[in-house]
């Protein structure tokens, strides 16, 4: 556990803390991009650290929330036939298609496995010459030099029986589409350290300039999300927008150029529907033509399934930072953990499923007072 | 009792059949037909393995001895995949699962039963494997295995073996434990490690193959859970293990049963390094991650102290820890004190755990 318990470590975490309630003098609302980010600053409770006016906007980088209830009907359409065996990362098999999600179609019947690497499931189908074998390739940048290499080694094995269901996403756009959006209110971003440990941050400088926003490309633990509030506060409190890494001792400017070759070669940038969102141009990788062949989607003949995403649901304002998530109409009602309308509510960590599991419950100021109740007492 | 269940083991290291099982080396649909071959398994297996002097008249029923006063009686099934894992299998989760949640309901665990549910074509060496996990881990614990059955289902109609077992055990007298007495101001101890069971499980699961010297907690708290109860009597207020859905899990029902709110201290959770690092890697929480050898006491205030003596003392509870303790705030929500200082809420999941995406 080297290299992580550094940077867990309490007390300097709390003197980071107390470094951002000194800088601030105004509030601002700062998104972190990635799920990872969103997930550890729950898990940590670093939110409640922060000084009242800095609003961390838990943004759209769960790429269990944002893969689009079409493609959650593809999949299950896929899995539910004979003679496949479909894999999938573990965390997709509970995300609810329009009937249905991962799950029941395994309870129905159908052979649905986790696997932990796509690299797996290509083994699963050298194994299984008599069966299609289906990785359901989702993510962001950061899952994706897996999924290429898989189809890349199925190319080079000649196995006439795996393929990929693509929906693969990208940052940059995400930005641009949220930073124009009516309504933003976002001031900064935590960039996606994971993502940026494959890209590189090249691609940035250019939004930063656009939006006038500063953009730090931000790790996982409590203390490189701390150190990247802290780097984006000293900008937003200064007036400048740069790009900074705060995570340099995983991502390099250029990035991990092998896995971007790979990237170029077998994925194309083409057009992407994010739950709850909406289509967002050139916001995806689909397969290139060298590697069609290996698209579900051809293969299963599914491109007739078209599935509109529920009118309801709010999630694109809530990303934004327009709305909170109590102030749409569905949450609670229609929209629950349970039967999640959109990409907020889905995953645990989505900022409608967050406020829905605890909000209700307590108010910061109640979970700070347990916390005081608490201190000296486990140690006993 | 245990010594003389202890006499009734047999030596399987060097075991056959006397009467080899009519020349199969698997289980045919015939085992369970009642016939001679079902017959067979339990002459040749059943009981000599679990060998007492209820078993042995293969009656019916069980005609059992116990003394007058309550009893308690708890059954679970168990159809983990691999039958067989580091640290255990099958046959000790079956008798420690069930033997486990007696004692943490106050009881001394005395009788048990064991059905199987055995598919076509299973092994019959790994089934006598099994048979002799069991027998020792009924030994260990101190428990007979007094009546049983065996049915068989076809191929592709079950997954190897499943096993179920029901027990009965004597409740012990002034003791009154149960998840709704837990009291604002018990402090909570929790006897090891969390996440081992679990984490030994994944890391054997097909697709997800880690290389991990994890093993599974898999063990009678019985004995360990009788000296709490002997020095601590009344001051013991709730006891758990926490089994499926982990501490948390755990924790969360004995808030609500009880109605009371909980604070756990989460740099007080004993969790093994290499459990903590495949959480890690797999995007888990070990606090909602299973555990087959822990309970976790809610005890008086002032008895902590010694309740934690006794459990450091005792084998399977060298590495117990106080945990947080109990609160009249925040009434059943369990709230977790960060290692950063800050806290959160730790929710029940809605379903299993699954390795993350990112």
């Amino acid at each position: 556990m080297k290299y992580l318990t550094e940077f867990r470590n309490g007390e300097i975490a709390q003197r980071m803390a107390r470094e951002i309630h000194a800088i601030t003098t105004r509030p601002w609302k700062i998104m972190e991009v990635c799920g990872g980010q969103t997930h550890s600053i729950i898990k940590n409770g670093i939110d409640q650290m922060l000084p009242a006016g800095i609003e961390m906007i838990h943004g759209p980088g769960c790429p269990v929330c944002v893969t689009p209830l079409e493609l959650i009907d593809k999949a299950l359409a896929v899995a539910a036939q004979p003679g496949v065996i479909f894999c999938s990362f573990g965390d997709m098999l509970r995300v609810p298609g329009t009937d249905a999600d991962l799950f029941q179609i395994k309870g129905a019947g159908g052979d649905v496995r986790v696997v932990y690497s796509p690299l797996d499931a290509v083994e699963l189908a050298v194994k299984n010459p008599d069966k299609q074998v289906v990785f359901f390739g989702v993510g962001f940048e950061t899952t994706a030099p897996a999924n290429a290499m898989s189809v890349h080694v199925a190319k080079r094995r000649g196995l006439k029986n795996f393929s990929l269901l693509v929906s693969h996403v990208l940052v940059p756009p995400a930005i641009a589409a949220i930073m124009s959006s009516p309504g933003n209110k976002v001031q900064a971003f935590l960039l996606a350290g994971h993502v940026c440990s494959v890209m590189g941050y090249w691609e940035y400088p250019p939004l930063a300039e656009k939006y006038g926003i500063p953009l730090v490309v931000t790790g996982f633990e409590p203390l490189d999300l701390l150190d990247g509030i802290r780097r984006a506060v000293v900008q937003l409190e200064a007036g400048r927008h740069e790009v900074e890494n705060a995570y340099e001792r995983i991502v390099k400017f250029e990035g991990n150029t092998a896995a971007q070759k790979m990237l170029a070669e077998v994925f194309e940038v083409t057009d992407r529907a994010w739950r709850g969102i909406g289509v967002i141009p050139k916001s995806g990788w689909r397969l290139s033509e060298a590697y069609r062949e290996f698209d579900a989607e051809e293969r299963f003949q599914i491109s007739g399934i078209h599935t509109e995403e529920s009118a309801l649901c709010r999630a694109g304002d809530v990303l934004r930072g327009a709305i909170k998530p109590a102030e749409c109409a569905a949450f609670g009602k229609e929209c629950t953990p349970r039967h999640p309308l959109g990409a907020t509510m889905v995953s645990s960590e989505g900022a409608c499923a967050a406020y829905f599991n605890y909000g209700r419950f307590l108010s910061a100021e109640e979970l700070a007072g347990a916390g005081s109740a608490l201190s000296g007492a486990a140690h006993g | 009792m245990g010594e003389q269940v202890k006499t009734g083991v047999p030596d399987f290291s060097n075991w056959s059949c006397p009467l080899p099982l009519v020349g199969y080396p698997a289980i045919v649909m015939g085992h369970g037909g009642g016939g001679k071959l079902g017959n067979e398994l339990v002459e040749h297996l059943f009981l000599p393995a679990f060998r007492n002097a209820a078993l042995e008249n293969l009656g019916d029923a069980a005609v059992l001895n116990l003394p007058s006063g309550k009893l308690a009686m708890s059954t679970d099934s168990f159809v983990v995949q691999p039958l067989f894992f580091p640290g255990g299998s099958i046959g000790e989760l079956a008798v420690n699962g069930t033997v486990n949640d007696l004692a943490v309901s106050g009881a001394e665990p005395k009788y048990l039963s064991a059905s199987f549910i055995l598919e076509e074509g299973f092994p019959l060496a790994q089934l006598a494997a099994i048979v002799e996990s069991m027998a020792q881990a009924a030994a260990t614990a101190g428990v007979q295995i007094v009546t049983g059955d065996t049915k068989v289902v076809e191929r592709g109609h079950g997954d190897g073996c499943y096993i179920n077992t029901a027990g009965i055990g004597v409740l012990r007298e002034g003791i009154q434990v149960g998840p709704h007495r837990a009291q604002a101001g018990d402090a909570i101890l929790v006897s090891g490690t969390i996440g081992d069971h679990g984490m030994a499980i994944m890391s054997v699961r097909e697709g997800l193959e880690f290389e991990s010297q994890i093993r599974s907690d898999c063990a009678a708290l019985n004995g360990m859970i009788a000296e709490v109860l002997e020095t601590a009597g009344t001051a013991v207020h709730a006891m758990r293990d926490p089994t499926r859905g982990g501490l948390a899990s755990t924790l969360n029902e004995i808030a609500q049963a009880s109605g009371v709110g909980i604070l756990i201290d989460e740099a007080s959770l004993p969790v093994r390094v290499e459990v903590q690092s495949a959480c890690e890697l797999l995007g888990l929480d070990p606090v909602y991650v299973a555990n087959e050898g822990k309970a976790v006491f809610f005890v008086a205030a002032e008895a902590a102290e010694k309740v934690l003596a006794v459990l450091r003392a005792h084998p399977l509870g060298r590495e117990a820890a106080r945990i947080g303790r109990v609160t009249a705030e925040h009434p059943r929500l369990l709230v977790a004190r960060t290692a950063m200082g800050a806290n959160r809420v730790i929710a029940t999941q809605i379903g299993e755990q699954l390795p993350r995406i990112c």
